[in-house]
């Protein structure tokens, strides 16, 4: 394959240029798609693009059909990938619900919108239950909530590597803002920074070469008894846990026993981090937390950053969908008031979240 | 003892020996359909580059009934992932299998999509004039007057339409490249030989093939064998024309020829 990226390279775009040269140096091979903003720029960089490096890009009739089309084209053993938004987003539950159950190694490109069809195409977070959690499945995914241009890059890279690794649909979730912003980013060849890519293998169509002396392949969404799909659930769960150990990440910053642990995701977190920083100078005992992958989610670093805290704050630009992740992540491990900043479909500022944690702040003082 | 494998009824290589019998009830029209395309398939020498896709439905029993690589997808989204993996490789052989239901309802804009995109795909597709799988409710292609079980009281056309006719409207939205046909399983000759045509057109790479059958369905019918066939002759018939749409380089037709 041709070298997308000889030299690291500074360069200065929009966070969905990032995600097409991401997936370009990434290996994928197919992308398939339809036409919804946030996302459209990353198809049309991508058909520039892809000609040139030997790729292939097929514009479907809905977001069904590109995220079907996405698992066949997978399936005959190519890294294929898909990007999508809000309705979008909500009509690829169908094809994601497949590909955990056949374990197909399909990666999403998630850029959220606020609202139903068609509402705001700027800041929300109101994807990240749909898409940690979706589909009529037990949400066997791996989710990347990225906060800047870098991240796109370096986990768009990832996840193709970890979806082809564990064979789980793997999301890089970022929003309108990351989408269409354009900030200072390092595009690098994954290789020069030691990076090993993830090969492919096919599951449909083996050449008669490959089929010699190996069984002709199956593969069925329907099962006879209720025993027969428990079991399988329980072995891809039993995978999908082994994996969350592998791959969780977060970040935490601060201190052990602070007045108040801020708590954020994605694009959120960038503001957060910058309240901290001003309420840290400001001389407050504050700590700082973020989840980078949503599923699975860092519980039990979540759990050690907030067992010796006096209070929470979540912040996100949704109606506690992180809220109720960080709930969960908290019942029974500590007595702390959980309050949330919740204003879905809104972007949330430095300015604000320093405003609402001196009022809690307060109450502890 | 004599064991029943020393008497293998002749069956096409390209069949999965090992989930004979089949599970269709008996008098389908599915296994029949599925014959052609078994022969077919080892007729050409293609097993090893196949890939059959089958939907929700009835279809879905077929799900390890070929020795060539499978998958079963969900109902009416089996074009699109086969679309999927013949775009990511042309070098595959894909069959998209489905009954009406898949095919003229829940998946109708895949179907017409890929046809207008002209998809060097092939689309089998077994109307039964039910929704089988399901107990049998009216399907897009249930005749006028036929008691469903949605349709208690017979289809009516003025509240329902009338029944979908599928190789008419590809024929008429696909380019001259594509193959369309509707064949029979009570004249499998015919049925095998559009088949045959349909596989040729892509191995061809020449662009879209579809070959719809008149297929029945006993169970949900509730027809003795006699019955099933005069059903399938007679009564559906009457809507559905037997023959040839569209063969490459052809312009439309519709004769049985
Ligand atoms: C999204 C979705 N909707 C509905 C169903 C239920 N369902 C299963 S089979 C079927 C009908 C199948 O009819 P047809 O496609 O004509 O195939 P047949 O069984 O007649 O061969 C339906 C509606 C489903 N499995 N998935
Ligand atoms: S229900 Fe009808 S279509 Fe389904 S297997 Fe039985 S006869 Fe065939
Ligand atoms: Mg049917």
């Amino acid at each position: 394959m041709t070298n997308v990226i000889e030299a690291e390279q500074r360069s200065f775009m929009t966070g969905n240029e990032v995600v097409a040269w991401a997936a370009l140096a990434a290996g994928a091979e197919f992308m398939y798609g339809y036409p919804i903003t946030p996302q459209n720029e990353i198809m049309h960089y991508w058909t520039r693009l892809a000609p040139k490096f030997k790729r292939g890009f097929l514009q479907t009739e809905d977001e069904l059909s590109a995220g079907f089309a996405t698992l066949g084209g997978v399936m005959a053993g190519r890294k294929s990938f898909c990007a999508t938004a809000g309705p979008g987003n909500v009509l690829m539950q169908e094809p994601i619900s497949m590909a955990e159950m056949m374990r197909i190694p399909a990666v999403w490109f998630i850029q959220q919108r606020g609202g139903p069809s068609t509402a705001t195409v700027i800041y929300s977070q109101q994807e990240t239950r749909l898409t940690c959690l979706g589909g009529n499945g037990e949400g066997n995914r791996l989710v990347y909530s990225t906060a800047s241009h870098q991240e796109v890059f370096d986990y768009a890279i990832k996840a193709f590597n970890n979806a082809w690794n564990y064979r789980f649909p793997t999301f890089v979730l970022g929003d309108g803002y990351q989408a269409k912003m354009r900030e200072a980013v390092t595009l690098y060849d994954p290789a020069q920074r030691g990076i090993e890519l993830h090969g492919t293998s096919r599951m449909l169509g083996r050449s008669s070469k490959q089929l010699d002396g190996q069984q002709v392949r199956h593969y069925r969404n329907t099962f006879n008894i209720e025993e027969e799909l428990y079991e399988t659930l329980m072995q891809h769960i039993a995978d999908w846990d082994h994996m969350a150990e592998e791959v969780v990440e977060w970040a935490w910053e601060g201190d052990e026993e602070p007045d108040l642990l801020l708590v954020a995701h994605g694009v959120v977190s960038r503001a957060v981090y910058a309240a901290y920083e001003h309420l840290k100078s400001a001389g407050y005992n504050v700590a700082y937390f973020r989840p980078i992958t949503l599923r699975p989610f860092p519980v039990a670093a979540l759990q050690r950053a907030a067992g010796r805290c006096r209070q929470l704050l979540v912040a996100e630009s949704a109606y506690g969908q992180l809220l109720s992740l960080v709930r969960d992540s908290l019942y029974g491990k500590t007595c702390a008031p959980i309050e949330g900043l919740l204003r879905p479909g809104l972007g949330i500022t430095e300015e604000l979240v320093v405003e609402w944690a001196q009022r809690l702040l307060a109450r502890v003082g | 003892m004599e064991r029943i494998h020393d008497h293998d009824p002749a069956m096409p290589a390209s069949w999965n020996r090992a989930t004979k019998p089949h599970r269709f009830c008996p008098g389908c029209g599915h296994g029949i359909f599925l014959k052609a395309l078994g022969e077919v398939i080892d007729e050409l020498g293609i097993a090893e580059r196949t890939v059959f896709g089958c939907d929700i439905g009835c279809s879905l029993l077929a799900w390890d009934f070929l020795n060539v690589d499978s998958v079963q997808t969900h109902h009416g989204r089996t074009v699109p992932v086969v679309v999927g993996a013949k775009r990511a490789n042309p070098e595959l052989i894909v069959i998209a299998y489905m009954g009406d239901g898949g095919g003229y309802a829940i998946g109708a804009q895949h179907l017409v999509n890929s046809a207008m995109r002209n998809e060097k795909i092939t689309v089998l597709l077994a109307n039964n004039t039910v929704y089988a799988m399901t107990g049998g409710q009216m399907a897009p292609t249930t005749l006028p007057g036929q008691t469903t079980g949605t349709t208690p009281y017979g289809r009516d056309p003025d509240a329902t339409g009338q029944p979908t006719l599928g190789p008419e409207m590809v024929a008429a939205i696909t380019s001259n490249s594509a193959y369309v046909a509707r064949g029979s399983v009570s004249n499998y000759p015919r049925l095998k030989q559009y088949v045959r045509q349909a596989l040729e057109n892509q191995l061809a790479g020449r662009g879209f093939s579809f070959v719809e059958a008149l297929s029945g369905c006993p169970t949900n019918w509730h027809t003795n064998a006699k019955q099933t066939w005069s059903y399938l002759d007679d009564e559906m018939t009457k809507y559905f024309t037997l023959g040839e749409f569209k063969t490459p380089g052809q312009a439309e037709g519709g004769e049985d020829k």
